[in-house]
């Protein structure tokens, strides 16, 4: 006796779960490479000693040593700075800069175009061109204080001026933010503003009850996403340290980072020189689990901004 | 004052503030350019305007360094870095914006905190894993990894695939169209503008990035990139601002033009990389 041919079951690959994972595959293959195996991996050295060629067991020494690194601190409290007032002035800049071109009748395109362009300008090449206008003495800008009677400082010579000093380049380049800002501010519907004139609101007024609110996502996704970029701020400290103390990279050449004083030191910087330069690999990975833990923090903050964005479309 | 009063010199601040900082974001790019035409003496005084126009500071520049060298590094890292970038993210996020799967939230939260994720911290394994291989002092461990997709460009690519109805999709499903296929002749050529996006951003960052060539390029002069030459450039010639300024000029210029080629490309696309509430 044979029983009636079943109706063909649909098979598993043929289900859009499976051909999702088809398409997905390189990407979890990436993620699996670049992302998972080297942050399990970066565990696992930081329990050891390890320089290239000899690996033992530290146990707990490269955390314990963590607490003692003077420039744990000393990074911490730059970064501080970076997030409490480079972040803010670049997103507030940008947000006024956007307003400003908004408002602008004649010539808007030409001049969102000037704002835009130095944030294309290749980063060395920005910051080494910041280091030169801010030459102590015979830079333009000193020049042109003394004009005015001012003696400017030494900007990226001094420990007090450095960070205020990449805060001018940071503004400089502000021009992704801008046009992402302007693109908020023209998407805040016009009727909302006659309304809220009719109902006699100022300026201020309508700013604050009509675009702040329109506006609020992504001033909040861009403040969250420029803090985790000021939590790996490395190249533009980097240059500027290098440029301005004149050292070099090369073979046998001695480099303090973050000159002056240590001023411009950034975690990834100290990372980077504890790995790479002097090659203790196990206590930089250390550092690099501690830099994970703070920007995850921030990256959980931006998810959850993600999450709500995409229920409420 | 007349209200027409008010309002007309409103008009004339608002735009005259608008040009004076106008002039103040042009001010850096002008004063390279004339420091880099100074003679070597001019240039180390305070003075703004050069005396002589020294238009031989760039060729010494070719002569003194390995700029052309340097930009044919560049080029291969960002022309290769993008067509990688764009061959291997487009699939993806064709899959994450259109595809309905379990996890299929989770997974644009990993491709966010990817792109998130700092590139110093996972450095010191991906380092180790490139030195056994034997490529450092190259930029193929730069290069290579973009086969298998760019975090940043996933996300963009979805934010802006996920807009594309489904009724287009849909159509061509019924039309007997595999998904390869409704992807090339379907989704592709209304994504164009986000896939040019995308790959001049991922062009300009590889064309730009520091970080990474001097993790991977190693110190050899001949393996250099531009923004890692350039910044050697400067620590050799520290006194010789006009020839410093004079080889920051001929990096920046590329990128300026490739701009002025395709600027609404670019106003578009960062247009994306903001959030959508």
């Amino acid at each position: 006796m044979t029983s009636p041919p079943a109706a063909p079951r649909p098979r598993w690959w043929h289900g859009e779960g499976a051909r999702a994972l088809l398409w997905l595959s390189p990407w979890i293959a990436g993620v699996s490479v670049f992302f998972v195996y080297p942050l399990l991996s970066t565990v696992y050295f930081s329990f050891h000693r390890y320089d290239m060629y000899t690996l033992e067991f530290a146990g707990l020494d490269n955390y314990r040593y963590l607490l003692r690194d003077p420039r744990v601190g000393v990074s911490a409290r730059n970064t501080l700075w970076l997030v409490a007032v480079m972040v803010p002035a670049t997103v507030l800049f940008s947000l006024a800069l956007a307003q400003l071109v908004v408002r602008l009748k004649a010539g808007a395109g030409l001049l969102r175009t000037v704002f835009y362009l130095p944030s294309l300008v290749p980063m060395t090449a920005g910051t080494i061109t910041f280091v030169f206008l801010l030459n102590p003495g015979t830079g333009p800008v000193d020049h042109l204080l003394s004009l005015a009677g001012v003696r400017g400082p030494d900007w990226f010579g001094d420990p007090d001026w450095s960070k205020p000093s990449l805060t001018l380049l940071s503004l400089w380049g502000c021009g992704q933010l801008m046009v992402i800002f302007l693109a908020a501010l023209l998407d805040v519907p016009r009727h909302l503003y006659e309304a809220a004139a009719i109902d006699g609101a100022g300026a201020w007024r309508q700013f604050r009850s009509v675009t702040l609110p329109t506006i609020a996502p992504v001033l909040m996704f861009a403040l969250v996403t420029n803090v985790i970029y000021a939590l790996q701020y490395f190249s533009q400290a980097m240059v500027a340290s290098r440029v301005a103390s004149g050292s070099t990279d090369s073979p046998g050449s001695s480099f303090s980072p973050g000159y002056p004083e240590e001023s411009l030191l950034t975690l990834p910087q100290w990372l980077f020189q504890v790995g790479f330069r002097d090659y203790s690999m196990g206590y930089a990975c250390v550092l690099a689990l501690l830099l994970f833990a703070v920007s995850m923090i921030f990256t959980l903050v931006l998810l959850r901004q993600f999450r709500r964005a995409e229920e409420a479309s | 004052m007349s209200a027409r009063r008010r309002r007309v010199l409103l008009w004339v601040a608002t735009h005259a503030f608008a040009v004076a900082l106008a002039l103040m974001f042009l001010a850096p790019v002008a004063f390279m350019a004339l420091t880099a035409l100074m003679t070597d003496e001019q240039a180390l005084t305070s003075d703004l305007w050069p005396r002589s126009w020294n238009w031989a500071n760039f060729a010494e520049v070719f002569d003194r360094s390995l700029l052309l060298r340097w930009a044919g590094n560049t080029l291969l890292y960002a022309a290769l870095g993008t067509l990688f970038t764009v061959v291997s993210s487009v699939p993806v996020a064709y899959a994450l914006a259109r595809f309905r799967f379990r996890g299929r939230r989770t997974a644009f939260l990993v491709v966010i905190a990817a792109m998130m994720l700092p590139p110093q911290v996972v450095a010191v394994p991906i380092y180790l894993v490139w030195a056994r291989l034997g490529l450092t002092d190259s930029l193929w461990p730069l290069i290579l990894p973009m086969l298998l997709g760019d975090a940043f460009s996933i996300f963009l690519l979805r934010q802006f695939l996920v807009t594309i109805p489904r009724d287009y999709t849909d159509a061509a499903k019924v039309d007997g169209c595999s998904d390869l296929r409704t992807l090339v002749r379907v989704v592709l050529p209304m994504a164009r503008p986000a896939v040019a996006a995308v790959a001049l951003f991922q062009f300009f960052y590889c064309w730009n990035d520091y970080y990474g060539p001097l993790l991977y390029a190693g110190v050899q002069q001949d393996h250099l990139t531009l923004s890692l030459g350039l910044a050697t450039f400067k620590a050799f010639h520290s006194v010789q601002w006009n020839l410093t300024m004079a080889a920051t000029l001929l990096v920046t210029a590329p990128v300026i033009v490739l701009f002025f080629l395709a600027q609404r490309v670019f106003i578009e696309g960062v247009t994306l990389t903001g959030v959508k509430g």
